[in-house]
């Protein structure tokens, strides 16, 4: 075949449009700049802002199964939030089991019975997941309004459980020593427990990244998100793809349920339920399917609610549904809208 | 049968509330290029489709490699080394060309030598490497599409309409691209609407209608036959050539 017969025709995009493109990222410093000059004063402004990413962090680790799972089945789980209470739950039976080890003025048996926590949730919430997909999610594939109806039965059951599990009562715990009070920087305090909250959100989406971007995982789940029939086509069973997809989901919805537990000390059997509304509003902002969308989303969301807390309470309850409104105003897809072959 | 690579008798295939293959009868000799004809919403595609497992047929048998695949998922079916090049190309467009080749080589990594000979047949493919596959032309989208169905060594290849909406030269180019394919021992079963690609290329050909062959023979009858052409998908096919 000759060469010169196929000319490179690649279309030039215009700088305004690459502007656009990047603009969500620039969202967040914008926010941030912007609720410094609402504020005024820097001390506060920098412990709203520390929290405010804590909590977009952890919103992030429970969104980010959420958006993966969609993108890639089209399967819209109303019971994620069901995995985020049993997490919590896992995870505080362990810490009170290795109570003797929370209360220990040593840093390292600190953060082993929380790191012992969040594998056991992880590890269960995982299994869960496993039966979840299989007994819940199989049967309704491609079929949305089953899908909403038949997960939030199946949170309806999780949340019943809890109730027959660990009695009625919400459970309250103390952070281990190590992971109690602040930093304090000027005039600024910075809990502890916030500061491993955004570095580990962090280190998860850079993880995440990475297997997207650079494992053969990966990229059957961005090849599967856009196109799974096509995924098939080449050879891959794309169910077998999607259960361990649903099952990190799962894991890493647990994972949350134990951070944001650790957060407010007191988990519920209903935190699950309470927190979806946030986790969905930071899916749909984002974009159904995108990590990199989520992870903004959920910043945004997060930085926020911690901003109108400070500066105007009853607005708060609304700011980020009135985010979520603005944002799809501008992007109806969201910000990192997903290319879905149909 | 046994004479044939693939086989299709007596299929039928629904898709919702729509009969559209009403009993498609087809034998695929091993070797060579047979081409599927028909006007629009004949039941080419959904026989592709149904041959690949994206359809289940709700009668008959799909006979390949004297084994009966009628039942079979599309990644077996696929792993008995069909290949599916869909009329959308459905190119990956969030990867770059390396990945998109590297998924196409599911059984390891791939070949140093094949992919030498793919990007020789198709240069905008190493060109390209590294560049995202969104951002390739038609043309160049349409040869991803077909090199990365051939990137690992497959009995047949199916192939659904590759020079849609292609200019001559593309066109030219792939049909050059094919015809060496054609020599590699590669069964290829082509969808086509271009009749002078389809004839320069083709050894066999069935012609489809409402869900049904209504001819199968060799390309030269059909060819050197302009009533029957005309008959068969009422327009002479020469005012194509």
């Amino acid at each position: 075949m000759s060469e010169t017969l196929i000319k490179p025709r690649i279309e030039k995009i215009p700088l305004t449009d690459r502007l656009t493109q990047k603009l969500p990222i620039l969202l967040v410093p914008l926010l941030a700049t912007a609720g410094l000059v609402a504020i005024g004063s820097p001390s506060t402004w920098l412990t709203l802002t520390v929290a405010g990413l804590a909590m977009g962090m952890m919103i992030f680790i429970m969104a980010s199964g959420l958006t993966v799972v969609f993108g890639l089945m089209d399967v819209i789980n109303f019971g994620h939030g069901a995995f985020v209470t049993v997490g919590a739950f896992i995870g505080f039976s362990v810490l009170s089991w290795l109570a003797g080890w929370t209360a220990s003025p040593s840093v390292p048996l600190n953060l082993s019975a929380v790191v012992i926590a969040i594998l056991a949730a992880m590890l269960l919430t995982a299994l869960l997941g496993y039966a979840f997909e299989r007994v819940i999610i199989k049967p309704v594939y491609g079929q949305h309004l089953k899908q909403i109806l038949v997960t939030m039965g199946g949170l309806i059951v999780a949340q019943q459980m809890i109730h027959v599990v660990w009695g009625p009562d919400e459970m309250h715990l103390s952070r281990p020593e190590a992971l109690q009070g602040s930093f304090i920087l000027g005039e600024a305090a910075i809990e502890k427990y916030r500061l491993l909250a955004v570095g580990l959100g962090l280190a998860l989406f850079l993880s995440m990244r990475h297997v997207l971007k650079h494992t053969k995982i990966g990229l059957l789940v961005r090849a599967g998100v856009e196109n799974g029939e096509m995924v098939e086509a080449l050879g891959y069973r794309i169910s077998r793809l999607f259960l361990i997809v649903f099952m990190t989901g799962s894991a890493l919805a647990g994972l949350g349920g134990v951070m944001w537990g650790l957060y407010q000390e007191t988990i519920t059997a209903h935190m699950g339920a309470d927190i979806m509304v946030l986790v969905f509003i930071v899916v749909i902002i984002g974009g159904l399917g995108s990590i990199e969308g989520c992870f903004i989303g959920a910043l945004l969301v997060g930085l926020l609610a911690n901003y109108t807390a400070f500066l105007a309470p009853k607005v708060a309850l609304i700011s980020t549904i009135g985010l979520m409104v603005v944002i799809l105003m501008w992007r109806p897809q969201g910000l990192y809208p997903v290319v879905k072959a149909k | 049968m046994a004479d044939h690579l693939l086989s299709l008798s007596g299929l039928h295939t629904h898709i919702g509330p729509y009969h559209i293959l009403q009993g498609v009868d087809l034998a695929v000799p091993e070797g060579g290029v047979t081409v599927l004809l028909g006007r629009n919403g004949a039941g080419k595609t959904t026989t592709l489709r149904t041959i690949m497992g994206h359809w289940t047929a709700s009668q008959g048998e799909i006979h390949f490699a004297n084994h009966n695949i009628t039942k079979l998922d599309t990644p077996s079916i696929s792993r008995r080394g069909i290949a599916f090049v869909p009329e959308d190309m459905a190119i990956f467009t969030d990867l770059t060309v390396a990945e998109n080749m590297s998924l196409a080589a599911a059984n390891g990594p791939i070949d140093a030598k094949r992919l030498a000979w793919v990007t020789d047949l198709f240069p905008p493919i190493g060109s390209f490497w590294n560049s995202s596959a969104g951002t390739l032309s038609g043309g160049q989208k349409q040869m991803l599409s077909v090199a990365r169905a051939i990137i690992e060594p497959r009995r047949l290849i199916l192939i659904d309409e590759p020079t849609k909406g292609l200019a001559p030269a593309i066109i030219k180019a792939m049909t050059d691209a094919l015809r060496e394919l054609k020599e590699t021992d590669t069964t290829i079963l082509l969808v086509e609407q271009n009749f002078a690609m389809a004839s320069s290329l083709g050894d066999t050909v069935a012609v489809m209608d409402d869900g049904r062959i209504v001819f199968a023979g060799a390309m030269s009858e059909l060819t050197g036959n302009p009533t029957l052409q005309e008959k068969l998908m009422g327009l002479s096919l020469e005012v194509h050539q």
